[in-house]
């Protein structure tokens, strides 16, 4: 071994941090984001470099074998297409918490009687963590890829069951704690937590995903931050950290723009909306437009919003959409857009498929900027999106979602409603928007309606 | 010995804790996604613990579930900087646009 090399590999691993801390604060701006990402890669190859030093190494033949066949899985995974992001992110929560729970594991075997109680707790905690997240996010990334069935599961007593079934494993986490000789346990720790997993995220419905990929997300940190623990490595303790704070930043911010408090969301209880009364919906009367409509109002307009929804994610709608914004910003007509923050299947799913439509950054306002701004809005268009607009969360005290801050549309001089029917939503609650006088609905498919809007705009000369 | 690396340890994790909260807070929700797939890069460090234990070649097992721990990491590592770079690539001022 070289002398001194022990202190290479540390050094390595302290630049890694702080690159891995500086990656996260260019990334808040857009300007300064992509040096964010170089900096992820420059600490990521030098921890790795820096590793492959390490004394204790004697065959290096598994390792070129793994690294290589995972940047062979892994470019593939990078260039999924836009929409498919929010299964991706799930997937790759289900790999990263794979390596913690394999490495935890193998600690576990090698480590067998003799694991100190501390070690045992922290290790624990890494596989439990590491193992729902696993089979939680492989469900997510089903659901969310419609392998799976998307509508959620549930059943009396779900909660107890889940909740039961947690706390034996935190049970034989504790006996293992104490009596560590008792190796036979180990497997149905593990075992439990992966079907946790799994009956976590049967009851989870497509609205409730935002919330669900980023709690996964926490659990994967802090189950890689248990890990760091137990390998007594501060590199991944640092990043796991990291990692877990971003995840639990964004439930936070995901329960809060969904008015449910965050212990609902800790325990599972999400994905359990109310079944409201939504059969007895009278027909009441809307007001129905044509894309010629549509397209003279618009043009007349000096102030448009639009409001993008998973609707619009769907229909693929977002090419078009850009083709709107570009005749009507070339007509003089200030274009918009007001996202809410959980628009779509993710956290920041709608800018991203936005941006990928080559909509520019500055034109994206989130929901705080958004709502001053709709009482001097000409046209709020909405696409694709239901709840998050829907007036009754902030006037009708019984509706199930009463109290989500909501995007003001109906304070627009006229809304415009994109929806294939009358259909409630994916929750079953009727959207009184829909019947007020200044509501405009204009019934198709989300992609085909928007490029009529624009056939007429840019067309017919003699609507506008 | 032990007891002064679980302090450390500690210390450590409640400071990036912080130094996390302070500088993710600042992440404009315009980035949301890139960020959740940028955190997921960097948690593929996980990756030196796998390389360590499959490289010790201490036993079959160790070895075995080493590899396949340096697969998910290094795919989650290789796939998270791609695809957050293309969609930062895609993040364009209208300043910065041409028309």
């Amino acid at each position: 071994m070289i002398p001194g090399s022990e202190y290479v590999i540390e050094i390595t691993y302290i630049v890694a941090a702080v690159l891995f801390i500086l990656a996260l604060k260019w990334l808040s701006s857009p300007v300064t984001a992509r040096r964010g990402v170089w900096a992820g890669e420059a600490g990521m190859v030098l921890a790795v470099a820096g590793t492959l030093l390490y004394h204790g190494i004697v065959d290096y033949k598994w390792l070129a074998i793994g690294l290589v066949l995972g940047a062979i899985i892994g470019v593939p995974l990078g260039n999924v297409g836009m929409t498919a992001v929010p299964q991706r992110t799930a997937l790759s929560h289900a790999f990263g918490a794979l390596c913690v729970t394999l490495v935890g594991t193998a600690e576990f075997y090698l480590r067998a009687p003799n694991v100190p109680p501390f070690v045992m707790s922290v290790l624990s905690l890494e596989v439990i963590l590491g193992g729902l997240t696993v089979t939680g996010s492989l469900m997510a990334a089903g659901k969310l890829q419609e392998i799976l069935p998307q509508r959620p599961i549930t059943y009396k007593g779900q909660n107890f069951v889940n909740l039961t079934m947690l706390a034996i494993a935190v049970a034989i986490a504790v006996r293992l704690v104490l009596h560590p000789e008792e190796m036979v346990l180990y497997p149905f720790m593990v075992g439990i937590a992966l079907v946790f997993g799994v009956m976590m995220i049967v009851p989870i419905g497509g609205a409730d995903m935002p919330t669900v990929i980023s709690l996964l997300n926490s659990y994967a940190g802090l189950s890689a931050a248990a890990m760091g623990f137990v390998l007594n490595s501060k590199l991944l303790i640092v990043a796991g950290s990291l990692d877990g704070a971003s995840g639990f930043i964004l439930s936070v911010n995901m329960s809060k723009a969904m008015n449910r408090s965050f212990s609902n969301v800790l325990f599972g209880a999400f994905g359990q909306v109310q079944t409201s009364a939504a059969a007895a919906v009278e027909a009441r009367p809307v007001h129905s437009a044509t894309p010629e409509e549509a397209a003279a109002i618009l043009s007349a307009a000096n102030k448009v919003v639009i409001v993008p929804g998973y609707g619009m994610a769907v229909a693929q709608a977002q090419h078009k959409v850009r083709e709107l914004y570009d005749v009507l910003t070339k007509k003089g007509v200030d274009v918009k857009f007001g996202i809410h923050p959980v628009a779509g299947r993710m956290p920041g799913h709608m800018n991203v498929l936005l941006a990928e439509a080559d909509i520019p950054y500055d034109k994206l306002m989130d929901m705080d900027e958004a709502n001053p701004d709709f009482p001097q809005t000409d046209v709020a268009l909405v696409i694709g999106a239901n709840d998050v607009t829907n007036p009754a969360a902030r006037t009708d005290v019984g509706s199930p979602i009463y109290g989500m801050p909501i995007l003001d549309v109906d304070k627009a001089r006229t809304v415009m409603v994109i929806k294939r029917s009358m259909s409630p939503g994916f929750a079953g609650i009727d959207n009184p928007l829909y019947y007020l006088d200044n509501t405009l609905m204009l019934f198709g498919d989300a992609k085909a309606f928007v490029g009529s809007i624009v056939r007429e705009l840019t067309g017919g000369g003699g609507h506008g | 010995m032990v007891k002064a690396d679980l302090i450390n340890s500690l210390y450590v994790f409640i400071l990036a804790a912080f130094i996390g909260f302070e500088v993710i807070r600042r992440v404009s929700p315009l980035l949301h996604t890139p960020l959740m797939s940028l955190t997921n890069a960097l948690d593929a460090i996980a990756v030196v613990g796998a390389i360590i234990l499959a490289g010790e070649h201490k036993s079959t097992l160790a070895t075995v579930l080493g590899t396949v721990a340096i697969v998910a990491a290094t795919s989650n590592a290789v796939g998270g900087f791609i695809i957050t770079d293309r969609m930062l690539k895609m993040f364009k001022s209208s300043r910065t646009q041409k028309p």
